[in-house]
């Protein structure tokens, strides 16, 4: 059963209609594998077994019939930000104890009409804010990979009987893995473990500042964000409302194209939804991209990067040139600016979005001696320290007489960012290929980021200029280091061009191969 | 700009969070180490710059006025604390 959850959506979508197997089988192999792992990983809050064996019972009596849609029968993971009805929906946040809602967000409503079927609600950073998935109220996510050891031992040239060892005096490498448990990245932490662990075909997941492409670089997946407006945000848990977006990460670059094709959508319930039709993604993978201009942003050479990262760089640079692309520096010459902004937007709007939870609708509810006492205990007792942090920013930036200084002057900065990236696509660049990240996984509790939040806001550095600018990015693997943690590319693409990124990152994918932890759980 | 302990107070207090003394100490340090991030954001020249509001350009949908959802208090008071006849209990706020 266990090679079931190994078959990407692509195989297991042609063996379901061939009827080789069945929705049933598949899901029942999840289920199993998610009991055995979760103890370990912490990726599921909450597995929803029951509806889960439903689901996929009627996704077998469709395939049965010949009928079914894109996704018939497919196990999905549901991070916990999105509004599943009657199920389990809390952000991961103390503060929505309890809260069940009574509608389905739009997103995951597609999904489910397509055929899909829901494991359950995965683990995340409370209310999507960080980049760890430490500040989760369930705890933290463990990474499936682990960093390993390589020991060189140097033999001497020996024969020893038949079928015994036999050298010619070289060198024999073994890798032993590290027990220390490293962090998924986040926010979409249990989303990117779970589909890299082989505890779901595919997540829902998403990103605000880079939760959905840091996550998946850290774990050897490939997460896209789209342009803001292509996936609905209705019904899923509000951050930062100019800036969330919802996207897949998944196995390989089709599954994510496969996954985004049924996320994304028209939605007259979300006036930021853009009126624009839904590609097929799938038919860009495997377009040859000869000629292509593929930029490469000199700024994105920060200070302290490690080599690692520079040399992979140079690696996704070679394979691009070798698949015939033309290889362009560029220039965005306000890139550093990107994440103070994000600091000062990302927290004002989370501060407004967060004033809802009051222990007055849903949720939480500390009793207090007046409604003011209980609005003030409820939210102390309901919400974590990184929570709190960025209400206590965004308040302050919000605040009377600092208005213009900081949001009004962030907002202007963020306009800035937008017009580097249109002068690179004016100048004829399709798409723009940079770092996923700064580093491979840290470990759980590294001190230096719990000792300094700005030190963990750097994990963003490369993504967040995307979700300033409202731009689509994909991070895609494109290695080992030499821990044997997986590093990622991010490709870049103009507004509402997610095939360039699909068709782009698959000759990446093609050229790299495609990575999987060693099982120790 | 940095903060002092009383302004970490009185935000506390508008964003409604209660704090110990301990806890507001603490975040006056966590918000100066973020506020002094932020700060390098004045060397931009924006003049002439408008804010950004949306990504790209696209007038703000409309839909006609029409009653096209309603009739569920039930479902709206479902997941609240406190509740009587649909409506939300709250502590007293009038005498």
């Amino acid at each position: 059963m266990s090679d079931l959850t190994h078959l990407t959506i692509s195989q297991a979508r042609a063996k379901l209609r061939a009827r080789e197997i069945t929705a049933t089988e598949m899901t029942e192999a999840y289920l199993q594998a998610i009991e055995r792992a979760n103890p370990a990983l912490n990726a599921y809050v909450v597995v929803t077994d029951d509806k889960a064996r439903d689901m996929a019972k009627a996704s077998d009596a469709k395939l049965a019939k010949g009928e079914g849609g894109s996704l018939e029968g497919i196990p999905l993971g549901i991070k916990d930000l999105f509004g599943t009805e009657g199920i389990h929906t809390q952000a991961c946040s103390h503060v929505l104890d309890g809260f069940k809602p009574h509608y389905e967000s739009t997103v995951t409503a597609n999904l489910w009409a397509d055929g899909a079927v829901m494991l359950g609600k995965l683990n995340m950073d409370e209310f999507a804010m960080g980049s760890s998935n430490e500040s989760s109220y369930y705890g933290p996510v463990v990474n499936p990979w682990r960093r390993s050891r390589v020991d060189t031992m140097v033999m001497p040239t020996t024969h020893q009987g038949d079928g015994g060892f036999v050298s010619a005096g070289g060198t024999r490498t073994a890798r032993t893995l590290d027990n220390a448990r490293l962090v998924p990245g986040g926010s979409s932490g249990g989303s990117a473990s779970a589909v890299s662990a082989f505890l779901c075909a595919g997540a829902t997941a998403t990103d605000t500042g880079g939760s959905i492409r840091q996550p998946a670089a850290f774990t050897g997946t490939v997460g896209i964000k789209p342009t803001y407006g292509r996936c609905s945000r209705w019904g899923i848990v509000a951050f930062a409302s100019s800036l969330d977006q919802a996207g897949p990460i998944a196995r390989d670059v089709r599954d994510a194209a496969i996954l985004l094709k049924s996320m994304a959508s028209v939605d007259p319930k979300d006036t930021t939804s853009v009126d624009r039709p839904v590609p097929d993604y799938e038919a860009a993978i495997g377009k040859p991209i000869k000629g292509m201009k593929v930029g490469i942003p000199r700024e994105y050479r920060v200070d302290g990067m490690p080599d690692e990262i520079e040399a992979l760089w140079q690696k996704g640079i070679a394979w691009l040139k070798d698949a015939g692309a033309e290889i362009v520096d560029i220039s965005l010459p306000h890139t550093k600016y990107a994440l103070p902004a994000y600091y000062i937007v990302a927290p004002a709007e989370a501060s407004s979005n967060l004033a809802r939870y009051d222990g007055v609708r849903y949720g939480l509810r500390v009793p207090g001696k007046d409604i003011v006492d209980m609005y003030e205990k409820t939210r102390a007792a309901g919400f974590g320290r990184e929570v709190k942090r960025r209400i206590m920013i965004g308040t302050y930036v919000l605040s009377a007489g600092y208005y213009d200084a900081y949001y009004l002057q962030a907002q202007k900065v963020r306009n800035l960012i937008k017009r580097d990236f249109e002068t690179a696509f004016t100048a004829g660049v399709d798409v723009i290929l940079t770092p996923a990240t700064p580093s491979a996984a840290f470990g759980i509790a590294d001190e230096d980021m719990a000792a300094d939040p700005v030190k963990m806001y750097l994990n963003d550095i490369f993504t967040v200029t995307v979700n300033m600018a409202g731009l689509p990015g994909i991070a895609v693997p494109a290695g080992l280091d030499a821990k044997g943690l997986p590093l990622g590319l991010q490709l870049i693409g103009r507004p509402f061009d997610e095939e360039t990124l699909f068709q782009t990152a698959h000759v990446i994918e093609q050229a790299a191969g495609t990575f999987q932890p060693e099982k120790w759980w | 700009m940095s903060v002092d302990l009383q302004t970490v107070k009185r935000v506390a207090r508008l964003a409604r969070i209660a704090v110990s003394e301990a806890d507001a100490e603490r975040m006056t340090g966590e918000l100066n180490a973020i506020l002094g991030f932020v700060e390098q954001l004045n060397e931009v020249d924006v003049a002439g710059v408008e804010p950004m509001t949306s990504v790209i350009p696209m007038e703000m949908k409309k839909r006609p006025d029409v009653v096209t959802d309603g009739s569920k208090a039930a479902d709206i008071v479902a997941n609240a604390p406190a509740t009587e006849e649909n409506f939300f209990l709250v502590p007293k706020v009038v005498e």
